[in-house]
């Protein structure tokens, strides 16, 4: 199957209820199997340029790319699959970007932004991410997140300083030690996982997270997956009815079907055909 | 503004202490940093690691422990008014400070400028953590940015969640007379695959929405088509076949 046809996307983002500026952007592209969110941070206007730029540029190469390059075969020299190269590269060309924006002009002098992004292909999912922008995974009745936070409260909870639990009171949040935009490089870390028909992606930034316990999120996921754009609509709306102290986005990913790649000789032609 | 620790005993106020250190210890032996001169205290009895606007309280293997709100503990991560109990002693903390300091602060996502080193909770770890200098990136505090709050609109508490209970009740068929209490923001009604509506209880009220299925949910014989409505007291609704009333409760 083609993957536009098995692959639903729904996103949504708002200011919040707070701050006047919506500093967060987000893309998806139905016929790469591609998403990308970004929370920006920087004065005045400069965290919504550091966000657009991660977007815009990691979305049209990637999408330009893969006009070329198949995400499941093998790059010769890094060992990796073709889709976690073309993540890692776009993300570093991204931080460059961004990085000289900054230095080459005073009022966006200091500005970064956090970055998660997908690739959708071959029945799995690459992910990306740089600071505390995360993905969800609903799969049967298990709702989880699948990356973690670059963040001070991650640290301090993987050492066990602190608990889960007692994160959610933590007077440190949004401290990140990962951003895009604020050095001459990034480390991005990436990770592939299978796709199982019926899965539903979450991707979102802190304004989601912050706002609603793990448990509300999923739940809305599980009660609304008919809806996709609804469910968007209701997850946006949670956060901003409990105080909405962010902009907050999030892009649903709902897999209808299986998209493996073509694999022999035979199904090649037949994808041919095709297109 | 640190968070601060109020020394007290039999009600008396004795010494106000500023967090304002990464390890703060307490005990009898005069090198720490909150002396308690008194036999039933270890001579290093506990310690209090700072970590920027967060304090944690360990017990350093003292001979007669320590409670925290009357509860017996060992390592315990401090909440505004908390009071800790070392014998006769107590120790109330302090940090009144919402979760960011100002409105304007918050949100505020900010970079540490090294990786931040979280090992053990003893020694040079969370010294080195400490010398971490964080870069704030969004550098115009809160008093050069505009004030957010002013402009914004209200933003709707949590605390001012509808107060009001609400149910429905089925009116016919086999389940006729159930009552469903609306306690979850979100209660989904009807059948998968055939026809769902959701029920979101919001701080402004109650609001159906149609989810799946070729048909709308209908309220007082009018279909509510695919945008969100509002339910009023005694609102008859019909899905799948089903009648329900939609009511507040008092």
């Amino acid at each position: 199957m083609d993957i536009q046809d098995v692959l639903e996307f729904a996103s949504q983002t708002s200011p919040g209820m707070i701050r006047s500026h919506n500093e967060d952007s987000v893309t998806y592209d139905a016929p790469s199997g591609l998403v990308v969110l970004a929370d920006g941070m920087g004065g005045y206007n400069a965290g919504e340029v550091a966000s657009g730029i991660a977007v815009s540029v990691i979305a049209s190469e990637i999408r330009q790319q893969l006009q070329s390059v198949k995400p499941e075969k093998i790059d010769s020299p890094s060992g990796d699959e073709v889709g976690v190269v073309l993540l890692r590269e776009n993300l570093k060309k991204a931080n460059f970007s961004i990085f000289n924006a900054a230095n080459s002009q005073p009022q966006y002098s200091g500005m970064g932004t956090t970055v998660v992004t997908g690739l959708f292909y071959d029945d799995k999912v690459a992910v990306a991410h740089v600071g505390d922008s995360r993905m969800y995974r609903l799969r049967g009745e298990t709702f989880e997140s699948v990356t973690k936070d670059h963040s001070l409260l991650q640290e301090q909870i993987d050492s066990g300083m602190i608990s889960k639990e007692d994160a959610r009171t933590s007077k440190n949040k949004n401290l990140v030690t990962r951003a895009v935009g604020i050095d001459t490089d990034v480390v991005p870390e990436i990770h592939v996982y299978e796709v199982q028909v019926g899965d539903i992606y979450l991707f979102c930034s802190d304004g989601l997270n912050d706002m609603v316990v793990d448990e509300e999120i999923g739940s809305t996921l599980h009660m609304l997956k008919a809806n996709l754009p609804l469910a968007a609509t209701e997850l946006i709306q949670l956060a901003n009815d409990n105080g909405g102290r962010d902009n907050v986005s999030v892009i649903l990913v709902k897999v209808n079907g299986k998209f493996s790649a073509p694999r022999g000789w035979v199904e090649k032609i037949l994808s041919w055909f095709k297109n | 503004m640190p968070a601060k620790l109020i020394l007290s005993m039999d009600g008396v106020v004795l010494k106000e202490y500023l967090l304002n250190k990464e390890r703060t210890t307490i005990g009898r032996k005069p090198h720490n940093d909150i002396v308690i001169d008194n036999l039933a205290v270890s001579s290093e009895h506990a310690a209090i690691i700072t970590i920027l606007n967060d304090s944690f309280l360990e017990d350093l293997d003292s001979t007669n422990g320590l409670s925290v709100n009357g509860q017996v503990t060992k390592k315990h991560f401090l909440q505004n008014n908390d009071v800790v109990e070392i014998g006769k002693y107590k120790l109330k903390y302090l940090n009144d400070q919402p979760a960011q300091s100002t409105p304007a602060d918050f949100e505020k996502t900010m970079v540490l400028s090294r990786p931040v080193k979280t090992g053990s909770t003893s020694g040079n770890a969370e010294a080195e953590l400490l010398r971490t200098q964080t870069n704030a990136i969004k550098s115009n505090g809160s008093s050069d940015t505009p004030a957010p709050v002013a402009k914004a609109p209200t933003p709707a508490p949590a605390a001012a969640q509808v107060h009001q209970a609400a149910a429905i009740q089925i009116l016919n068929g086999p389940n006729a007379g159930k009552e469903l209490e609306l306690v979850k923001s979100l209660t989904t009604l009807g059948k998968p695959g055939v026809q769902v509506a959701v029920l979101a209880r919001r701080p402004h009220g109650f609001f159906i929405t149609h989810v799946e299925g070729v048909k709308f949910p209908m309220v007082n014989g009018e279909s509510t088509g695919e945008q969100p409505h509002q339910l009023n007291d005694h609102d008859i609704i019909e899905l799948a076949g089903v009648k329900m009333e939609f009511y507040f409760k008092a």
